[in-house]
């Protein structure tokens, strides 16, 4: 076998995918961002009382005074508490609702590409039909109609995702439908759903990874918009979005109420743009490779 | 004519020591030079990687995207240094005095714009003649240069209504239509028929010749280079390692490499063995003229009369497009059945109906006295196993996420009798058959070669033992030489295993190197079938005749 053995050249294996994520600049500021306001956010909670003095929900003196740290709130509530308090439920809301919507989205996607036909259209005109209605006019309708529930929430949010996601799944995954693995792997009786598991999902992660980014963030946002119109979390929950609603009207007495959550979801929303930016360039540097 | 050209001889482009890197520093062009005279071709042979393609775009004073020259200068007649030159003053040249014919016409040329157009746009960048009348006689005439109609109703035509010679004519139009000194062409009858090349490679030859055009032709393929070529370099990973007159280098070749590189290439005639070992499968030997001669007198022509696998009026069409119009043939254990055709014969489509694959045609596909259903899922596992497929392209054929070892173990695993020790005992078993070291089970395809992936997806086929294996064009996206220990593989193992085997190619050459039996297939129907050297030597079918007299040869 001489004949291979020169023509062999050593072939530099790339990098993995995290590595070049990590390698990027946007991608450290983005990690660095994230990573302090979901630190805040879950170990927040942990050290309430014990730091401020009070429990989120606990008056501590009189509305809108500068008692404490950052003051108090429109009910005399500690604002630091509240704030440190607020945040998991919208983390841990916002990544119910996007793991759904890519769950749903992912499928619907794939099953549009790999069956075609008439199950294609079905699937993406009911797609068409989702996406003709605005998020956040969609999740107001279901929750006016089934209550201001946690669980209604991340299922309207996840289920707006789901289209847009889907979308995106179908049409990376009609290029991977195309290749020939895909035919090898019907010649041998492989179950369809196994095909798509095992051969059509891993080899469209790089777009699914950058979506998943890019839907954590919205979902961050919309959730935070919803509890800032009254429906999403309700008081005297704590959270970022129902603080900026309480306090605004109280903007230029007592800002910290209002600045804190915000500053906090746009930190967060910064953060995972940027690093969902590092994973789409990075994917798109496995694409050339290939 | 001759002595004309000889008077006129002179150097149009003249590269030295022209070296290129990697953005990284890793140099990729180790000083190569070379000189291009008017009249006359140069082909630059070489494998894929060996740097040929660089080396000509820089000519062209162009670069890929991750590439950078550190060295050396490519001159022009005039004796500008033209990768001294800004890029505006070298985009000035190109198209110009300088012009590249691109691989794949199909891509090349704007699907939008209609070909009498997209030829004149490049006399109207460059400012060619005085008027517009003046290039429109210009755009009329190289059309006729190239061998294409010239009236107006085909300048009017789009891309899609020409077929990928005519296309290809286009190409060649574009560069020629402003008279270069230099013309640059990477490879542009590869996705060619042989007649479509043939046709191709005689305007080409024509064009350099009659317009004193310094050509610079990139190639894999030695035989066109023979047919082309009145200089050939050879170059071998960024180096050239072989220079000189093509007749002296193809037939007196003087390094190793050059020899090796010919050597793999298959012959018409059959009369070297390309790769190494001299297969005898049935009772008739392949390959060797002279045993097979002695054979032919002395054995039967199809080797054991029960046929295995039989295939009869097997007809497939899309809409009213028909590919497939009754193909039957047989096919007996053990036997090597070459199935030859050019593209949309619809060779492929045959292949992949047997193989289960197309589940849509009409007529039968017996596998030893039982017809067979038409979808795999259809079949039994038992079926499935007979009946193996190897895809032409291993860069497709195996998932990039996936380990040689899951991939080629997934026939197994369907079977669902193994357990996970004796399925990866297979799977070592199968790569050890198609010559792959154990420790490729845990590699992934990107970090194999193309040679390697198509053994890894042979193996595939293989490790389910079955007595039919399809192999769909599995050579023509590999170079010469891996194509050579591929076919080289197919015989052996066809030897220790005993299969049948239907190998589908376009390249006639192949013919005496690995198959018994030889069924040309013209627009869905076989035109001629029968041992490979009576079809070769006595073509029955006018499509054969004409197929044979455009193979090129050494």
């Amino acid at each position: 076998m001489t004949t291979i053995d020169t023509a062999t050249e050593a072939i530099a294996v790339p990098p993995g995918l995290l590595r070049r994520i990590i390698r990027q600049r946007q991608a450290k500021i983005g990690l660095v961002l994230t990573g302090i306001v979901v630190l805040v956010a879950v170990v927040g909670p942990l050290l309430l009382p014990w730091l401020t003095g009070y429990t989120s929900t606990e008056f501590a003196g009189r509305p809108f005074q500068p008692d404490g740290v950052f003051g108090t709130d429109n009910l005399g509530r500690d604002i630091l508490s509240r704030f440190l308090g607020g945040g998991l439920t919208l983390l841990v809301f916002a990544a119910l609702a996007t793991a759904l919507g890519m769950v749903l989205g992912t499928a619907a996607g794939m099953l549009a590409a790999y069956q075609g036909g008439a199950l294609d259209g079905i699937i993406m005109r009911g797609n068409d039909v989702l996406l003709a209605l605005p998020q956040l006019v969609f999740a107001l309708l279901a929750i006016t109609v089934l209550g201001p529930q946690g669980w209604v929430v991340v299922l309207v949010i996840g289920i707006t995702h789901a289209p847009r996601i889907a979308r995106v799944t179908r049409s990376a995954a009609s290029a991977v439908i195309t290749e020939d693995f895909i035919r090898a792997s019907e010649m041998y009786a492989v179950p369809r759903w196994k095909i798509l598991l095992k051969d059509v999902l891993p080899n469209i992660t790089g777009p699914l990874m950058v979506e998943l980014g890019l839907r954590m963030t919205y979902s961050i946002a919309a959730i935070a918009s919803l509890s800032f119109l009254g429906l999403g979390m309700q008081p005297p929950t704590a959270d970022w979005g129902l603080m900026i609603n309480e306090n605004r009207i109280a903007l230029t007495v007592q800002p910290w109420g209002v600045i804190l959550p915000v500053l906090a979801i746009a930190i967060l929303t910064v953060g995972s743009n940027l690093i969902t930016d590092a994973v789409a360039r990075a994917s798109a540097t496995v694409e050339e490779n290939k | 004519m001759r002595t004309l050209i000889e008077q006129q001889t002179e150097v149009a482009l003249q590269a030295t020591d022209l070296r290129v890197a990697t953005a990284l520093g890793k140099e990729i062009l180790h000083g190569v030079s070379f000189t291009l005279q008017r009249g006359r071709m140069l082909a630059l042979v070489g494998e894929s990687g060996s740097g040929k393609t660089t080396a000509g775009l820089a000519c062209l004073g162009y670069f890929r995207t991750g590439l950078k020259h550190v060295g050396g200068t490519v001159e022009l007649s005039d004796g500008t240094d033209l990768l001294a030159l800004t890029d505006a003053g070298r985009r000035g040249l190109r198209g110009g005095s300088i012009s590249y014919v691109p691989q794949d016409p199909a891509l090349s040329l704007n699907p939008a714009m209609r070909i009498g157009t997209q030829i004149m746009e490049v006399l109207r960048v460059h400012g060619y003649g005085a008027s517009e009348q003046a290039r429109r006689n210009r755009l009329a005439e190289v059309l006729t240069d190239v061998g294409l109609p010239n009236d107006a109703a085909y300048q009017r035509r789009w891309p899609h209504e020409l077929s990928g010679g005519q296309q290809q004519r286009v190409g060649i139009a574009m560069a020629f239509a402003f008279r270069p000194e230099v013309m640059v062409m990477d490879e542009p009858t590869t996705g060619l028929d042989v007649t479509t090349q043939a046709l191709v490679l005689q305007t080409i030859h024509q064009l350099v010749t009659t317009h004193a055009v310094a050509g610079l032709y990139i190639t894999h393929d030695l035989a066109v280079v023979s047919e082309v070529a009145d200089e050939v370099a050879v170059m071998l990973a960024g180096r050239i390692v072989e220079q000189g007159r093509s007749d002296q280098v193809l037939h007196d070749p003087q390094h190793a490499y050059t020899r090796k590189l010919l050597n793999a290439v298959p012959d018409l005639a059959g009369r070297h063995h390309i790769g190494e070992v001299e297969a005898v499968t049935g009772a008739m030997p392949i390959v060797s003229r002279e045993r097979a001669a002695s054979a032919r007198v002395a054995t039967p022509v199809v080797a054991e009369p029960t046929s295995l696998l039989s295939v009869a009026d097997l007809r497939l069409s899309y809409g009213t497009n028909a590919v497939l119009n009754g193909i039957d043939f047989e096919l007996g254990r053990g036997e090597s059945l070459m199935l030859l055709g050019e593209s949309g014969s619809g060779k492929t489509t045959a292949a992949r109906c047997i193989a289960g694959l197309n589940d849509t045609y009409t007529g039968s596909v017996s596998l030893a006295g039982t017809t067979l259903q038409p979808g795999t899922r259809q079949r039994s596992a038992e079926e499935r196993h007979r009946i193996q497929y190897v895809f032409q392209s291993p860069m497709s054929s195996l998932n990039p996420r996936r380990t040689i070892g899951e991939s080629v173990e997934v026939p197994l695993h369907m079977s669902g009798t193994f357990s996970r020790k004796e399925r990866r005992a297979l799977v070592l078993e199968a790569l050890d058959q198609v010559q792959l070291a154990a420790s490729f089970i845990d590699r992934r395809p990107g970090q194999l070669s193309g040679g390697e992936r198509q053994r890894a997806a042979i193996a595939r086929a293989l490790v389910n033992a079955p007595s039919v294996l399809v192999c769909d064009e599995v050579t023509s996206a590999l170079d010469v030489s891996v194509q050579a220990s591929i076919i080289d593989l197919l015989r052996t193992l066809q030897v220790e295993t005993g299969m049948a085997m239907v190998f589908v190619t376009h390249n006639i050459a192949l013919a005496r190197h690995l198959s018994q039996r030889l069924a040309v297939l013209h627009a869905g129907r076989i035109v001629d079938i029968g041992p490979t050297d009576d079809v070769l030597e006595n073509p029955q079918h006018s499509y054969t005749r004409e197929l044979l007299t455009h193979v090129p040869t050494l």
